[in-house]
């Protein structure tokens, strides 16, 4: 040890002067370059470290003196959105909601968006497609049991159905025809007939003609003596081809001898007025709307659809 | 290995340091075409973006535009979309063949005389003789040195090099918007980013691969030349030294003193004085030559002082070279000409020409495709029908909106309605508006009767209403549930 440093014959580089039993090492340093580099990144990291969070603690990590947050990003980048979407939003709850359909433009809007708020308050209930299920109605199909214009739509939306302690809420109530002893169980069966021979699933029988007999007395008032329903109640058509509970026997004899209660909240103090428009526009579009009650709808042969180019893409969910 | 001394030696590098190339001014036959070529060339370039070409109201009047931002491609009277880039893909492919049917016909004539690399580099050694002097002040200014006059003409130089090099990257940009807007917009420094960018890049490359690389770009970078080398046989058209004739070589004096033992070279040096690649071309055919000729007419002037016979540098076939040698005349030029190989370059080429533009005479400009949504698959309707939903997307390539009806077929009574109409009154089509030259993107309902198979196939059709001729159609199908009621 500590011999002066020689050159070393066979490759002309200097020794570091160190030698262990007639072995010695050769003088290579790092290249400068390389040294560089390592300070000029040791100086980032402690600049870094001043300026970024960085020191994990017990709760979180050090601010950093620019006070930069991966959240903070985020929170900029939404907020500039919602910026963005504004003056649609003001428009939409501006807009008289039956002439929303003259301006494409806006009611793309809301339909889109409205197709993302359903997606995070509406499906747990009525499905990612909005098809329903049992006792959950489809929203696609062309049977309401409240209304399906878009005042109507957005009046259930805002208020609900059968929400309690809520004045303006949507309020029906079907007695329980066989829990409560208002109807024997034959006689309930005798209206599970008639109601199976009204949307064509039975024949007609004596049972069903006795059914017939006692749905006048105990139904018609509120599903009318046609049975087509009555939408000021949410009393539902018996004679089509959609029912919210199944019209297989089992089911209609729960139904009346039970009774329904379906409930659905109401959105009015959740959402705003603009989002709470944009699921109305929504519901209306999946092809089940219909059009204002008082208007005529225009004969539609010969309407010719304007579709604006590059509209937002729809997901196909 | 065996030597390590040698493998240790300090002096040697990985890489060769550059030798510097300063090229003689030469005049004769092949500079003038060169002149010619480039004057063309560099006129292309610059003059097309600013051809005017009138496609209405709804498109574009630039003749060539790449219009990358609304993914069009304009070029005269064709209009292409992305989903057509096969026709971008052929005309690539014929590039590519018609750069080997070139090759092996006339051997590097693009790097010669059209390659970008050599136009630029031949522009940029023209400034440099312009302000330098010619080959000789050139060494003695590079030898100089730094002073007032020498940092006065390299800044000049360097100027005039640095603007025709932004000049070059901003006549790029007009290719891809409309350039009298451009123009406008990049000096009021309204361009988008990416044009300032496209500019700065292109004129940096410029002035590097121009001012300083030039010859390196062709022998280290390029991958042309080593593939060019397969290209070419010995029926191609190369720059040759005719050695037979040259060898051996020595000077008028000497030739005099000793007549007979002497080639007809008189090793005056003006073949290497003038190359811009800095080769010896008396070594033989080598990656360095570009084939530009321009020895050619530096030999011929010398062979004309000295009154001998010119082509000792000439074009000339290696196949020809042979039979030179052994005193036979050379093959016709019709036999070099249509040989196997070229015909078969050309009839592929000539095919994929003919065939593309058969395509692009018989395309439909209109098109449709529909998608079936899938949640829900169905919707069971009051009436006992049942109804599916389609998102259908209309492609009107036309530069005119226009109105187009789609129909359905094959499911039997079903009617069709789109998302904003309603069913009532509702047929088996539909009208839609399409805007000029866009993307209509449509919901169409189709409601059928609930009896009837779980799944059946039916066909959408759209026609154009101002030309019945243009259809296009999609098999699509129609879901029903499993039991229906």
């Amino acid at each position: 040890m500590g011999n002066k440093p020689k050159i070393d014959k066979a490759t002309g580089t200097k020794t570091v002067g160190h030698e262990w039993d007639g072995i010695e090492e050769l003088d290579t340093p790092m290249p400068r370059w390389w040294l560089m580099s390592l300070y000029a990144c040791i100086i980032w990291a402690l600049v870094y470290v001043v300026l970024y969070p960085a020191w994990p603690m017990l709760n979180s990590a050090t601010e950093g003196v620019l006070g930069w947050s991966s959240r903070g990003e985020y929170q900029k980048e939404v907020d500039a959105r919602e910026a963005e979407l504004e003056p649609i939003r003001q428009a939409l709850v501006n807009i008289d909601i039956h002439k929303l359909a003259d301006n494409p433009e806006l009611l793309n809007e809301a339909i889109q968006g409205g197709r993302s708020a359903f997606k995070v308050h509406c499906v747990q209930c009525h499905g990612a497609g909005a098809a329903g299920f049992k006792g959950y109605p489809n929203l696609n199909d062309d049977e309401w049991l409240w209304g399906g214009d878009m005042e109507a739509i957005e009046y259930t939306v805002t208020n609900g159905i059968r929400n309690p302690d809520h004045a303006e809420t949507r309020f029906s109530q079907m007695p329980a025809f066989g829990r409560d002893g208002i109807l024997q169980a034959k006689e309930i069966q005798d209206l599970v007939s008639h109601v199976r021979v009204m949307s064509g699933r039975e024949k007609l029988s004596g049972s069903a003609k006795r059914g017939a007999v006692l749905f006048e007395t105990n139904c018609a008032v509120c599903h009318g003596s046609d049975a087509k329903g009555n939408r000021t109640q949410g009393a539902p058509n018996l004679t089509d081809a959609i029912s919210l509970y199944g019209l297989d026997r089992a089911e209609l004899t729960d139904t009346i001898t039970n009774s329904r209660y379906g409930v659905m909240p109401r959105w009015g103090h959740r959402l705003d007025a603009a989002t709470i428009r944009m699921l109305t526009a929504y519901v209306h579009s999946l092809g089940g709307g219909e059009a204002a009650p008082t208007m005529d709808a225009p004969a539609n042969d010969e309407a010719v659809t304007g579709v604006k180019a590059g509209s937002p893409v729809d997901e196909q969910s | 290995m065996s030597n390590p001394e040698e493998i240790l030696d300090p002096g040697l590098k990985l890489y060769e340091k550059r030798k510097g190339v300063y090229p003689k001014a030469v005049t004769g036959t092949f500079r003038r075409l060169k002149w010619l070529i480039m004057a063309v060339t560099l006129s292309v370039y610059y003059i097309t973006p600013w051809i005017r070409w009138d496609r209405g109201p709804y498109a574009p009047d630039q003749a060539v535009l790449v219009d990358l931002a609304h993914r069009r491609f304009y070029m005269f009277g064709i209009e292409i979309w992305p989903h057509e880039f096969y026709y971008v893909a052929g005309m690539l492919v014929m590039a590519g063949i018609g750069l080997f049917l070139v090759t092996s016909a006339v051997g590097r004539a693009w790097c010669g005389y059209s390659c970008p690399q050599t136009v630029w580099t031949d522009l940029f050694q023209h400034v440099e003789r312009a302000i330098d002097g010619d080959r000789n002040a050139q060494f003695r200014l590079q030898d100089a040195p730094w002073g007032p006059k020498k940092i006065g003409k390299r800044l000049s130089k360097w100027s005039v090099w640095l603007f025709i090099a932004f000049w070059t990257g901003g006549a790029w940009i007009m290719y891809f918007a409309d350039a009298p807007t451009l123009v406008v917009d990049f000096w009021t420094g309204q361009a988008a980013f990416v044009a300032y960018a496209t500019v700065g890049v292109l004129t940096a490359t410029t002035f590097v691969f121009g001012g300083f690389m030039r010859e390196q770009v062709c022998i280290y970078m390029c991958p042309w030349p080593r593939i060019q080398a397969a290209m070419m046989d010995e029926k191609s058209l190369t720059v040759t030294y005719r050695d037979w004739r040259g060898e051996p070589r020595g000077s008028v004096k000497k030739a005099e003193a000793q007549p007979g033992s002497f080639g007809d070279c008189i090793d005056c040096n003006q073949c290497v004085a003038v190359c811009p690649t800095g080769i010896d071309i008396r070594e033989g055919p080598q990656i360095g030559c570009i084939t530009c000729a321009l020895c050619i007419d530096a030999c011929d002037k010398v062979m004309d002082q000295v009154g001998r016979p010119r082509g000792l540098i000439d074009y000339v076939t290696e196949e020809d070279a042979e039979l030179d040698k052994a005193g036979k005349p050379h093959m016709p030029v019709l036999k070099t000409l249509f040989r196997p190989r070229t015909i078969l370059y050309f009839s592929v080429w000539g095919t994929i020409g003919l065939a593309m533009l058969f395509a692009v005479g018989n395309r439909t400009r209109i098109d449709i495709s529909a998608n079936h949504d899938r949640n829900p698959l169905y919707v069971q309707l009051a009436d006992g029908d049942v109804r599916n939903a389609y998102t259908v997307n209309l492609r009107n390539m036309e530069n005119r909106p226009r109105t187009m009806e789609i129909s359905m077929t094959g499911l039997g009574q079903a009617v069709l309605w789109s998302g904003d109409g309603s069913r009532d009154g509702a047929n088996q089509s539909v009208k839609v508006k399409v805007p000029a030259d866009s993307v209509a993107r449509a919901r169409l309902f189709v409601a059928a009767p609930g009896e009837g198979a779980q799944r059946e196939d039916f066909k959408l059709t759209v026609r154009a209403e101002d030309d019945p001729s243009a259809q296009d159609s999609h098999e699509v199908f129609f879901e029903r549930p499993e039991i229906a009621r």
